[in-house]
């Protein structure tokens, strides 16, 4: 995308769901990704917050990098990024407790999320503030997709319900839940991912 | 792309940066913080109203200290006098601590649990926060039963595979009887307590075959 | 012909096979097949069934259709796999609990890797572990089973590792060690009878199957380090001699860390990993939440085998 060649504005989102996934092709954010999916609600509410914080984090970042000295511009991102974390769990903590509760310390830490750095740094200090935010949209769709997917499959397997809506009764398999389901999870969908998109590409 | 930097430039610049962000954050944190206070009274007072027997008005709030533990604990009155206590308790579980807030009716028995915080075992120890535990407890009567796990002779059904959750339990319900005299100035003894956390020391276990 | 060892020169040519020596494995297995079939009757044949032919099954179909190569099953390590893990599950286990366990051990821990000779981890034990972990309950559940011969509570209740975990050192003060020589109390069908897996030991030493010194390190580190302490606090640790006969210490030992591709090439190396084992089994069983640790301590240590290989590399001969 910085290759020279424009895209287009629906190029630009659609990009980050599986060009450029994040979770599946550019691995980022792994932390969050293994540690928030233990059910289908949680992953997309991480994705979500994710994706609010990318979002707006890739415009502000845009508007102002012109303007921002060279050697400084790690340390003004980073208190950017962290502002708009810090107003999301406000909100979260307000309007949806119960949701901020369960994923607790992650909330804090999408300050720290490489895919959140690393679209500031590759995109949108060079892009448009209306590209960026396109850029920021794709990504955060694309990690929330994917999380979700993660979410789902884990809670299936290992509670027996999707979406909170249990319709096995029982424990299911524990494993899925806790972290090593995670990374057994993840891999797996890595190679389905790779499987049925390199089949697209050639 | 991005301009030349000097010190001057470096410093204006991030003064600049924060001074807006922190503005940002103030007039958001503004904004929210009735919000946030009213989710987590909220939420405290669903527990409550869970755990205590029905009333009238807000509860109140207070601590009592017991052997050095600080129990924090709330007060809910009725038409006639003080309808019940609930009183946060904590015992130390397989993975940290087992917040629990136990409810009294006035004369001492426990009315009901919830538990506020826990970290257990998916599967094992997180059963706890299920009623098919937390029942047993309902009219549970420490001056007569007592509290703690079959196993180590009280009158407690432990969650299946999963002791040590179950201990740490009955040590926060201890915990909570202890403070429940202390407030009510009542001096039954609690006999069940001191073997309970004896063995709570004990053992390490989840995994006791049944 | 796999790759079994893979060391610098000279090499000697000899007549065995991954088949000769998987087969020499199930053969030293049978003695503590016959004991578990004894005292668990029907339904240790059942889960002995299942988990071999699903395990064998699966490689099939795995290698058939996902991975489009020519089968493997004939190398005969897929039943290997089905009996270690038939064997360390409890005797009360459902089928489908045995089916998961294969699915894991054979398609996770086994072809995920690209079959024998690249899987890092032993995988019967993955599958023991992943069962452990994703069903506490039914995999601690150990009992009543009514087997073909033995009185009832010989098949009932806890294992000893167990009572001592809960119970402290009081709880397992009756158990007769000459008993647990015999054919233990309680536990899975692997864990019952020292002396059955005594007999298939010297069986794969004899044949030249397996070299002593992994297992022999392993039980010499267990004996020491609980013997040491033992004589620190008898009152709060399980003496030498419990922790050498109870649990999978001897089975583990025996067909699980000589498990030729998760454990290192060198004898010196193998001294390396069964000292590894030995403590972090005790460490789990002393400090640890689970009772038993001895699958976790293998798999553990099998993780740092490449480690150790690369440590412990062989000189070139001549030099």
């Amino acid at each position: 995308m910085t290759g020279g060649q424009t895209m287009t504005k629906f190029q630009l989102i659609t990009k980050g769901l599986i060009k450029e996934n994040p979770t599946f092709v550019l691995l980022l954010g792994m932390c969050p990704t293994l540690a928030t999916t233990t059910s289908a609600i949680n992953g997309m509410s991480m994705g979500l917050a994710t994706m609010f914080v990318l979002v707006l984090s890739n415009m502000a970042i845009s508007a102002v990098a012109k303007v921002i000295p060279d050697k400084v511009r790690i340390p003004a991102y980073i208190v950017i990024i962290a502002t708009f974390v810090t107003l999301l769990q406000f909100v979260m903590q307000a309007y949806t407790p119960a949701i901020y509760e369960t994923l607790g310390i992650f909330i804090p830490l999408i300050v720290v999320n490489c895919i959140v750095l690393g679209r500031a740094e590759a995109f949108a200090n060079k892009n448009s503030v209306v590209d960026s935010a396109c850029d920021g949209l794709g990504i955060g769709l694309g990690f929330t997709l994917s999380l979700t997917v993660l979410g789902v499959i884990r809670e299936i397997l290992g509670s027996g319900s999707a979406f909170g809506f249990k319709f096995l009764p029982g424990d299911g398999i524990l494993c899925f839940v806790l972290a090593p389901g995670a990374f057994m999870v993840l891999g797996y969908l890595i190679v389905l991912f790779h499987k049925l998109t390199d089949k697209k590409n050639k | 792309m991005a301009i030349q930097s000097s010190f001057k430039n470096m410093v204006l610049c991030l003064s600049v940066i924060c001074i807006v962000c922190s503005t940002l954050l103030a007039v958001v944190y503004a904004v929210t913080a009735a919000p946030i206070q009213a989710a987590a009274e909220a939420k405290t007072n669903a527990a409550i109203a869970q755990v205590v027997p029905p009333f009238e008005g807000s509860p109140e709030e207070g601590a009592v200290s017991v052997d050095g533990t600080e129990y924090p604990y709330y007060t809910v009155s009725g038409a006639s006098g003080v309808a019940g206590y609930a009183i946060i308790s904590s015992g130390s579980g397989f993975s940290g601590a087992v917040q629990v807030m136990v409810g009294f009716y006035p004369d001492g028995k426990i009315y009901n649990t919830a538990v506020l915080s826990q970290a257990e075992t998916p599967g094992l120890g997180a059963k706890c926060v299920e009623p098919e535990f937390r029942d047993q407890f309902k009219d549970f009567d420490p001056a007569v039963k007592k509290l703690s796990v079959a196993k180590d002779g009280g009158d407690v059904n432990a969650i299946t595979a999963s002791t040590i959750t179950s201990r740490a339990f009955c040590d926060a319900l201890n915990g909570a009887v202890r403070a429940f005299n202390a407030i009510t100035g009542a001096s039954k003894p609690v006999d069940a307590s001191s073997g309970a956390t004896a063995s709570g020391d004990m053992g390490k276990d989840v995994e006791d075959a049944k | 012909m796999n790759r079994l060892l893979v060391s610098p020169a000279p090499h000697l040519h000899t007549r065995t096979s991954t088949m000769s020596l998987m087969r020499d494995v199930v053969i030293a297995l049978l003695p503590t097949v016959i004991v578990s079939i004894l005292f668990y009757g029907w339904r240790e044949i059942m889960i002995l069934a299942v988990s071999v032919i699903s395990c064998v099954l699966l490689e099939y179909l795995i290698t058939r259709f996902l991975l489009k190569r020519p089968n493997t099953i004939g190398d005969w390590s897929a039943a290997v796999t089905g009996v270690l893990l038939a064997l360390n599950l409890p005797a009360t286990s459902p089928w489908w609990m045995v089916l998961i366990g294969a699915i894991v051990a054979i398609g996770v821990a086994k072809m995920t890797f690209g079959g024998l000779g690249q899987n890092l981890f032993n995988p019967a034990l993955v599958g023991r572990v992943f069962l452990l972990i994703s069903f506490p309950v039914a995999m601690t559940d150990w009992g009543p089973v009514r087997g073909f011969i033995g009185n009832a509570d010989a098949a009932t209740g806890a294992t000893p590792l167990g009572l001592a975990k809960e119970g402290g050192i009081e709880a397992i003060q009756h158990l007769d060690y000459l008993n647990m020589l015999y054919a233990n109390i309680g536990g899975s069908a692997g864990e019952l009878s020292a002396i059955a897996i005594l007999i298939g030991f010297i069986y794969l030493l004899a044949r030249k199957v397996i070299r002593p010194h992994i297992t022999l390190s392993i039980w010499i580190t267990v004996f020491v380090f609980s013997g040491i302490m033992w004589l620190a606090d008898p009152s709060a640790y399980t003496d030498p001699i419990f922790n050498l006969l109870t649990g999978g210490i001897l089975l583990g030992s025996v067909f699980m860390a000589t498990d030729y591709v998760t454990s290192p090439m060198s004898a010196r190396g193998g001294i390396i990993f069964g000292v590894g084992i030995g403590i972090i089994t005790m460490l789990i069983r002393y400090f640890g939440s689970y009772p038993e640790g001895v699958s976790f301590a293998i798999l553990i240590m099998n993780s740092t085998v490449p480690l150790i290989n690369k440590f412990c590399k062989s000189k070139k001969y001549g030099r």
